[in-house]
């Protein structure tokens, strides 16, 4: 455990005025707009929000892989200006290296550090032990169930002591009792560590079972729509999400989302066509199937 | 946190929920008593059973193969194709049994090898570099690619006269010849598989501060070496189209020569000799290729 170092509070996100852009032959497509967010240090947000709608590509300018056309993303007070080690992330497809081990994968943030190897083994498997996976640290990411490649996706991801962990929809991969050993598994690493996490996932359930607030976005070109504070009592267990007041921060949610999936949904529809479809009869009929 | 009741609930299904999560875990490690001979030779046999089928029908295929050759042979069968002037395969067997004492047949393979040897190295030391490279790097590509295209239709055996003019020495056209015949196999395949680096594994290097360099070596190189790997077999494949072209053209020695030469000198069962040692040898090289491909990706081994 020595390894892992326990900072002062830290890891504090910023996004200000932020719109992201690109440009397409029918001139500059918005994918995001006029969009505040921030993470306190040590908090837990989760962004929600219909398919497309931009979540994603705000996770990735906070990562520094995009550029934002207005506004400025900041950790700390210091502006991101590409990828670093600082700001760790995990992706929905694993993203593990094929070619190297499970020990391997997580010792690749410390190698790239200039770790000694002899130490960076040490702290691989003593990040492994935590996850559960240290008879798995000489098997090849192929040979993992979803699940556990996951688990090494965040422990690779945390090996380096970042400031931040962003996941982006890390668990849609998985099958759901999968998905509800996992986000207990994050919770506990999130609250050992103390460190910031941003959150992206289309999953309410989630969000809230995790998060200590959560960003509710706007369909296409996505803003912040609703920024909703979850006052469950921590540690949680699953039990919670029979209760009535997990319920309903999960009816709000569940409506606010809803809005926005059927605008996300008509706006296709008339794209491709089908002026004569009663967008508002389908809304209705897609939300009672739901 | 609302009322007293419900905490007291998720406080008793914790334990319920930790079990859960427990007893999945060691499920993972089976537990294994060593067991008997008998039953693991019958598992081995169990697991093998389609392996030993594809031998087993591989072995009366060639044996089928060898019949037919031989009955054609003895009877000079004549149905369009001519088997008069035929060897038949215990003719061949016969000069083989004389060739393998031989030093000059043994030069003549030794050669032929040493020349693969050369002109696909070189090949390979300059062409998966040159792939890498330009795969990684917009302007390098722009540059090479159109030159490469224009060359590459071009057959290896085309060059024949071209490289005799080139080179000082026949021996050096050969290894050129060679070279120029693999050259382009492993470039192409090495930027096709530079081109499919999946590039959220990219992503996931910068996030661990990795910089161009170790991106290099630890993604964008391993994510190719598939790909490497088949343009270096398609490549050796070719080498030794190219080098036995040059040889029958241009050569003093080398196992495509004494192919020719056979012909030459009316010694029919020569001929068929030096095609079944190309045969031979090809097999080999590419068998050499697939075994050091496993050995360099282990991962992809099961």
């Amino acid at each position: 455990m020595s390894e892992i170092v326990v900072k002062a509070p830290q890891g504090h996100i910023e996004v200000r005025n932020f719109s992201l852009s690109y440009d397409s032959i029918e001139g500059p497509v918005e994918a995001v707009t006029d969009t505040q967010i921030h993470v306190k240090p040590g908090e837990f947000v989760s962004i929600v929000g219909p398919s497309g709608c931009g979540k994603s590509t705000l996770l990735n300018a906070v990562a520094g892989f995009l550029k934002p056309t207005t506004g400025i993303v900041t950790v700390d007070g210091e502006k991101v200006n590409g990828p670093s080690a600082e700001r760790g992330m995990v992706f929905q497809q694993y993203s593990l290296f094929p070619w190297k081990t499970v020990r391997e994968n997580v010792e690749f943030g410390l190698k790239m550090r200039g770790m000694p190897r002899s130490q960076r083994e040490r702290a691989a498997r003593t990040l492994l032990g935590l996850a559960g996976l240290e008879a798995f640290e000489k098997h090849y990411p192929e040979k993992l169930s979803g699940g556990m490649k996951q688990r090494v996706g965040i422990v690779r991801a945390l090996a380096t002591g970042p400031k931040v962990l962003l996941l982006d929809e890390p668990f849609g991969a998985l099958d759901a009792q999968t998905r509800v050993i996992m986000q207990q598994i994050l919770t506990n690493m999130w609250q050992r560590l103390k460190i910031s996490v941003l959150f992206v996932t289309h999953d309410i359930d989630e969000a809230i079972f995790l998060s200590d607030r959560v960003y509710c976005m706007t369909a296409r070109p996505g803003s912040i729509k609703a920024e909703i504070p979850i006052p469950l009592e921590r540690p949680r267990q699953q039990s919670m999400m029979m209760s009535s007041e997990f319920l309903a921060l999960r009816r709000g949610l569940m409506s606010l989302i809803r809005e926005e999936s059927i605008k996300a949904m008509g706006g296709e529809l008339n794209d491709m066509g089908m002026q004569g479809l009663n967008i508002e009869l389908h809304g209705h009929s897609l939300a009672d199937v739901i | 946190m609302s009322s007293p009741a419900l905490l007291r609930h998720s406080e008793h299904s914790m334990p319920a929920s930790a079990t859960a999560e427990t007893t999945s875990v060691p499920a993972t490690t089976p537990p294994a008593a060593p067991p008997s001979f008998g039953t693991l030779a019958l598992r081995w046999y169990r697991l093998n059973r389609d392996g030993l089928r594809a031998t087993a029908i591989g072995i009366i295929s060639l044996l089928a193969f060898l019949l037919v050759w031989h009955l054609l042979t003895t009877y000079h069968v004549v149905f369009f194709v001519r088997f008069t002037n035929v060897p038949s395969p215990l003719a061949v067997y016969a000069s083989f049994a004389k060739a393998i004492h031989d030093p000059k047949f043994l030069l003549h393979v030794l050669l032929s090898c040493r020349r693969i040897f050369f002109g696909f190295s070189l090949a390979a030391i300059v062409a998966v570099p040159l792939g890498l490279v330009m795969g990684r790097f917009k302007l390098v590509h722009e540059i090479i690619f159109p030159v490469a295209e224009v060359l590459r239709p071009i057959p290896a055996i085309a060059w024949v006269p071209m490289a005799i003019m080139l080179w000082p020495t026949n021996e050096q056209s050969i290894v050129y010849i060679t070279f120029l015949g693999s050259f382009f196999p492993i470039l192409v395949n090495t930027l096709h598989g530079m081109s499919l680096v999946d590039p959220v594994l990219v992503r996931a290097a910068q996030c661990l501060g990795a910089r161009e360099r170790w991106i290099f070596r630890d993604v964008y190189f391993p994510a190719s070496l598939p790909h490497i790997f088949t343009g270096l077999t398609v490549g050796m494949g070719v080498a030794w189209v190219s080098l036995i072209a040059a040889e029958m053209i241009s050569g003093q020695y080398g196992i495509g020569y004494f192919t020719w030469e056979a012909y030459s000198l009316v010694q029919y069962a020569d001929i068929a000799l030096g095609m079944i040692a190309i045969g031979v040898l090809g097999l080999g090289s590419s068998m050499l290729i697939r075994g050091a491909g496993q050995l360099v990706m282990p991962w992809r081994s099961r």
